[in-house]
């Protein structure tokens, strides 16, 4: 059970903030921030990430 | 140097918050334009094309640096590698420089009278009885400070917060945002250096495209747009480089960029009671070739105007803001909806057919779908394969 960014590959695009679902997650210029509190680990950012950058495990 | 209140708050430095920023200056307004980013256009998040139709709204006035080449048409080719030429006539388009481009508009919008500040991120909405009413805002990195405003325009792109803080709903779904992958390489073998090439085909781009778009000698921006993929938009361009060493075998890569592209999922609102949402943040990109920057800045001068409007008469509830709904779906939206309709269709075609459709399109006829025009002859040609008649259909 877990969210997890690889920072190293992310590029900061925000493609996957566009479509999360609950608003878990924000691009700040110091990079992806995901609330867990918030995060179903849906995973939809997952399947948008231009890099593969995020990996959720249910 | 900043106030603490503002006629109106643009929140992003990108094409869509600086045009809304130079046009509402323009009208008399005290603007501020909060950017997040230390630089203003860098990394782009681009392939950097803008057709002629797109410059005469985009590019008046545009300095030459902003331009990296002039392109006269386009090369589609189909899974079959037959291609299609476009001719793009005397006027052609240009593939630019982002960085140098969207700078270029900051400074424009500032010396129409807005006030710009590079690396201000906006952290949240501020909101009293209904309303926003400005923003919270950390400047290099230090402690949030809060900036009012009358008007609050979010224009932060597809990352966008601001909307959903503020309570508008814009989240998109996963079948209407592209996986952008994009490098700028340089040292390629072109076969064309003024024309981009695109290439569709399931099996290369699942339902979307690559594209090479020549910024001048042996340099161009070569990227990927797909979605609903099995795999990263990444995995499939480093394939597609790989197979392709005639091309790519000697060249470099110069820059990488990423990016997600909203290719649908047009907002029926797009205000509240003083707030109002333009370009990517509102999903305001044509679906079919992913372009956004002559819609964001269109989305920023209808803003303005009624913003503007709104401002002079004392009212900015969402009532009186949703002038901008009605504008934007009258003289844009209507159009993109229709190309939104033709992204439907294509993205269900198999490899066979977009062969069959590179055979019986004209380049002209092309260049004509993606605007939105012309879709009766597409169905037509569709029509002829009885197993596509209830797909052509929507296109009617
Ligand atoms: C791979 C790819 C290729 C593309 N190719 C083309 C093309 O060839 N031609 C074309 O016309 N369009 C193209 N587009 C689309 C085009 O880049 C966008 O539509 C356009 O940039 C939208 O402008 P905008 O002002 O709405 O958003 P952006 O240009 O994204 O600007 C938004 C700005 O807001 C800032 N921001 C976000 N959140 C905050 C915050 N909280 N506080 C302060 N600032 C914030 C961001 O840093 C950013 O600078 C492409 C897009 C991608 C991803
Ligand atoms: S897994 Fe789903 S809920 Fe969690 S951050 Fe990703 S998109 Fe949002
Ligand atoms: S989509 Fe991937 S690369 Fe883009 S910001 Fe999200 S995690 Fe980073």
């Amino acid at each position: 059970m877990a969210w997890e960014i690889t920072k190293e590959r992310c590029l900061r695009c925000g493609a996957c903030v566009s479509v999360c679902p609950v608003l878990a997650l924000e691009l700040r210029e110091s990079g992806i921030l995901n609330d867990s509190g918030k995060c179903t680990l849906c995973p939809i950012c997952e399947r948008v990430c231009p890099v593969g950058a995020i990996r959720v495990e249910k | 140097m900043i106030k603490d209140s503002y006629d109106v708050i643009v929140v992003g430095g990108g094409p869509g918050g600086s045009s809304a920023a130079k046009n509402l200056a323009k009208l008399g307004h005290s603007v501020l334009m909060l950017e997040k980013r230390q630089e203003i256009g860098s990394p782009k998040r681009c392939a950097e094309g803008l057709s002629m139709a797109s410059v005469d709204v985009v590019g008046k006035g545009m300095p030459k640096r902003c331009i990296a080449k002039g392109i006269n048409g386009a090369i589609v080719y189909a899974p079959d590698g037959n291609s299609v030429t476009v001719d793009y006539g005397k006027r052609g388009g240009y593939v630019i420089e982002r960085k140098v481009f969207d700078k270029w508009l900051a400074y424009e919008a500032s010396r129409a009278g807005a006030k710009v500040m590079a690396m201000t991120e906006v952290t949240d909405i501020l909101k009293d009885g209904g309303y926003v009413t400005g923003v919270k805002a950390s400047i290099c990195g230090e402690e949030e400070i809060e900036i009012k405003a009358k008007v609050v325009v979010a224009a932060d792109g597809v990352e966008s917060t601001v909307s959903r803080k503020a309570g508008l709903e814009t989240v998109n779904k996963l079948v209407n945002v592209d996986s952008g992958f994009q490098y700028e390489m340089s040292n390629l073998n072109l076969e064309d250096d003024e024309k981009i090439i695109i290439y569709v085909g399931n099996e290369i781009a699942p339902r979307g495209y690559i594209w090479i778009f020549p910024k001048g000698h042996d340099v161009a921006n070569v990227g990927i747009g797909i979605s609903m993929a099995e795999k990263s938009a990444k995995f499939y361009l480093d394939n597609f480089i790989a197979d392709n060493p005639e091309i790519f075998g000697s060249a470099s890569i110069i820059e990488v960029n990423s990016g997600g592209i909203p290719v649908g999922g047009f907002l029926e609102n797009m205000v509240l009671d003083g707030f109002l949402v333009v370009g990517d943040a509102a999903h305001q990109v044509n679906p079919i070739h992913g372009g956004g920057l002559k819609e964001a800045t269109i989305a920023g001068e209808i803003a303005s105007k009624v913003i503007s409007g709104c401002l002079k008469k004392g009212d900015v509830s969402k009532e009186a803001l949703s002038d901008y709904n009605q504008i934007w779906w009258e003289e844009r939206g209507k159009k993109l909806k229709k190309v939104e309709k033709l992204r439907h269709v294509m993205e269900k075609l198999s490899d066979g057919n977009l062969n069959m459709l590179a055979k019986a399109l004209s380049g002209d006829a092309l260049v004509e779908m993606t605007r939105g025009n012309k879709l009766v002859t597409l169905a037509k040609i569709l029509m002829k394969n009885p197993r596509l008649i209830t797909l052509a259909r929507h296109l009617l």
